[in-house]
């Protein structure tokens, strides 16, 4: 009886249940988050050894700088000056004081220890969610101590990884003509760097004219235009032996190289008879086969990274456009039609855009757009820039840019730029000498 | 002495004279000034809550018939009006007022139609009637119920009854804006995912955060989800960076759980 009246008081009672309110959040900000470097601590040994070895006084505090110049090269990050640090690093990497480092507004933190052990460098680190008060991940490397500013770009790449949801691009390298010497007299070689412009290396000794070096999948060979004896011929050279060797037997002048995304054969242009078209070479076999065939000039290859398509430039519309087709030269499509003229093509690592060189009124562009020619995009205009070359990530291009000569030939030079997707993060890529024809490497550590 | 006299009465007479000339107000009497009358101003929405006006209701729904009549009679000439009449009514009112007759029979006559907007806190307090209780948990079930109809998010069996009654524009823009400048959307990425994080709070009165819940926790360690992970940090992050939220001064019960959707698609396809 006591039930049922309480069934029907149960029943009769308010209900004070209320919906769930749910709000969409579909913008937010694109500052660069705030982000703590701490130098690695060392012990006092190691720090020795590391002197002796090395030749510097405290390597954590390298190798941390390292990291600190790479996240702020991105644009995505801004890292925060260490003298607002509030905890020291040793201790903070055992267990940071996440509100000291709220306190000055990292939402990020990174910690880590450097050793010598067994004649090696042994370097841990961790990073840390500050609004979290949780470790994100934490991950430790053996090396040769002369790898050490290796060590700092793969901890820049896990971090980025970790923090942005895609593939670093800091463990990689560039190939690219260094220049010297007078516009009309000018030296080029072939030049190797890590990808901040340090360890520079020349691969060529200066006596040929060469261009348009291009890395293959595995960055041991490089693929690029020499004018050995006056010839303009495509070359392949191994960077560990230093070997050389002509890519086919063609009988006039080959150019524009590029590797197809197995690395198995080689695509670049073939003119003769003032009609250039497009080849390829099997690597193994060396069989040459013919993707074009048209009497217009066809030029600047480029893979896409399955392999199944191919963009290239050509003037078949009575000016200088960019097209597709598949590998094996069928089912050619126009895909720029804006004004002015399109060159240079290449296809991003991630496949979904084709960054280019486009010339209109005087001025050069590079810009990006889609595959079907879709929303293009003009990231930098300048006097004069050309060869854009994607980062392994497809975020970031490099390409070079000339300044103007005055009226007595003087002020020329070549320099080397990167920008980033979203056309606002333009830096310009230290190098010793002049710089022209970059072409990034895929990530050294997979 | 006589001489005297007469400035000292020149003088206060003067006196006399200057304060009635330029101190009237003293004579007259206090302006009765209309009590001050506080008014919610509400944007108008779909998702803006209303509370039951049914006296508003009919006094709109008078105005609008006589502006109805006025406009007919002063547009078209009579022979027109009267063919174009049932024409010119649209089907979906006479469906509505299908609907008010069978809302007749209902607990709650007095429905108030989504239009209305605004209404004086005097009027709340008098249409408040504890008895209609059952009858407003008799309309948000029909709301809800199209409501679930419409997005397919909660089932029945989630929410059986309860009240519907959200943030208003303004107090979502609030929250929203707020919770945008918190956010750093990680632009790597793959925009062409599911970048839809949804992400339920449990919050205090002052806005602050008591607990919060990744909804869809399970795809955090899916494989070949790993952006998730990073979206989805992202977003606790913003929460943790901008509690205590903006959350309405009032109606601690309508808001105590909130439910934020992140979706960086919109963003990171530009």
């Amino acid at each position: 009886m006591v039930l049922r009246y309480l069934f029907i008081l149960l029943i009769f009672l308010p209900f004070n249940a209320f919906a769930l309110i749910e709000v969409d959040i579909t913008r937010g900000n694109l500052n660069p988050l705030p982000i703590a470097v701490t130098p690695l601590s060392i012990d006092e040994d190691s720090k020795k050894n590391f002197k002796k070895l090395l030749k510097k006084n405290d390597i954590g505090s390298e190798i941390s700088i390292v990291v600190k110049n790479n996240l702020k090269k991105t644009g995505l990050f801004n890292p925060l000056n260490k003298d607002a640090f509030l905890q020291k690093s040793d201790i903070a990497h055992l267990k940071p004081r996440f509100e000291d480092w709220a306190l000055i507004k990292a939402q990020a933190l990174i910690t880590g220890k450097v050793a010598f052990i067994d004649d090696k460098l042994r370097v841990e680190f961790r990073l840390w969610d500050v609004l979290a008060g949780k470790e994100m991940m934490a991950l430790a490397f053996t090396t040769v101590p002369n790898n050490w500013r290796r060590v700092g770009h793969i901890i820049t790449d896990k971090i980025y990884e970790r923090l942005t949801g895609e593939k670093g691009y800091f463990d990689t390298r560039i190939i690219y003509v260094a220049e010297e010497g007078p516009k009309i007299k000018r030296i080029k070689k072939l030049a190797i760097m890590d990808q901040d412009g340090f360890n520079p290396k020349y691969l060529t000794l200066g006596n040929e004219l060469v261009l348009t070096p291009r890395f293959n999948p595995t960055n041991q060979m490089v693929t690029y235009l020499s004018y050995f004896r006056n010839l303009p011929r495509v070359y392949l050279l191994d960077i560990e032996t230093g070997v050389q060797e002509v890519v086919g037997d063609f009988p006039g002048m080959t150019f524009a190289p590029r590797f197809s995304p197995d690395g198995k054969k080689i695509i670049m242009s073939f003119a003769m008879d003032g009609n250039s078209d497009i080849y390829t070479m099997d690597l193994e076999n060396r069989v040459v086969e013919r993707i074009t065939n048209h009497p217009s000039i066809d030029t600047s290859p480029s893979f896409s990274p399955n392999g199944k398509y191919i963009c290239f430039n050509s003037d078949r519309s009575g000016y200088q456009q960019i097209y597709i087709m598949k590998s094996d030269g069928s089912k050619v499509k126009r895909i720029s039609f804006g004004k002015g003229l399109y060159g240079t093509p290449v296809w991003s690592p991630r496949g979904d855009l084709i960054a280019f060189t486009k010339l209109h009124k005087g001025k050069f562009y590079i810009g990006v757009m889609r595959t079907d020619g879709k929303g293009e995009r003009l990231l930098t205009e300048n006097f004069y820039q050309e060869a854009p070359s994607w980062s392994p990530n497809g975020r970031v291009l490099i390409f070079y840019r000339e300044t103007k000569t005055n009226s007595k030939g003087e002020g020329f030079s070549a320099k080397l730029w990167s920008i980033d997707l979203t056309g606002y993060n333009e830096r310009l890529v230290e190098t010793e000498t002049d710089a022209s024809d970059p072409s990034w490497s895929s990530l050294l550590s997979k | 002495m006589t001489r005297n006299i007469i400035i000292s009465s020149t003088f206060h007479l003067l006196i006399i004279i200057i304060a009635t000339m330029s101190l009237p107000f003293l004579v007259k009497k206090p302006i009765d000034l209309p009590p001050i009358i506080s008014i919610d101003l509400i944007q108008i929405t779909d998702k803006t809550n209303i509370p039951f006006a049914p006296k508003a209701k009919k006094i709109i729904e008078k105005v609008k018939k006589k502006e109805k009549e006025k406009l007919v009679s002063e547009q078209a000439p009579p022979k027109k009006v009267k063919k174009e009449k049932p024409d010119a009514i649209p089907l979906p009112d006479e469906k509505i007022e299908k609907i008010k007759k069978q809302e007749d029979k209902k607990q709650n006559p007095e429905k108030i139609d989504s239009e209305i907007k605004q209404v004086s806190e005097f009027e709340k307090d008098e249409l408040f009637d504890p008895n209609n209780i059952a009858a407003l948990i008799d309309k948000s079930k029909e709301e809800r119920a199209e409501e679930i109809y419409e997005k397919n998010k909660i089932t029945q069996d989630q929410d059986k009854s309860i009240n519907i009654i959200g943030l208003s524009l303004s107090e979502e823009d609030a929250l929203k804006a707020q919770i945008f400048g918190c956010w750093s959307i990680p632009l790597g990425l793959p925009y062409n995912e599911n970048l839809l994080v949804r992400i339920k709070l449990k919050l205090k009165p002052d806005g602050s955060v008591i607990r919060s819940e990744i909804l869809d926790h399970a795809r955090m360690n899916k494989p070949g989800q790993g952006f998730y992970k990073v979206l989805a940090e992202s977003a606790l992050r913003a929460i943790q960076l901008c509690q205590p939220l903006r959350v309405p001064t009032t109606g601690y019960e309508r808001w105590k759980d909130l439910q934020l959707n992140f979706d960086a698609r919109e963003m990171l396809e530009g």
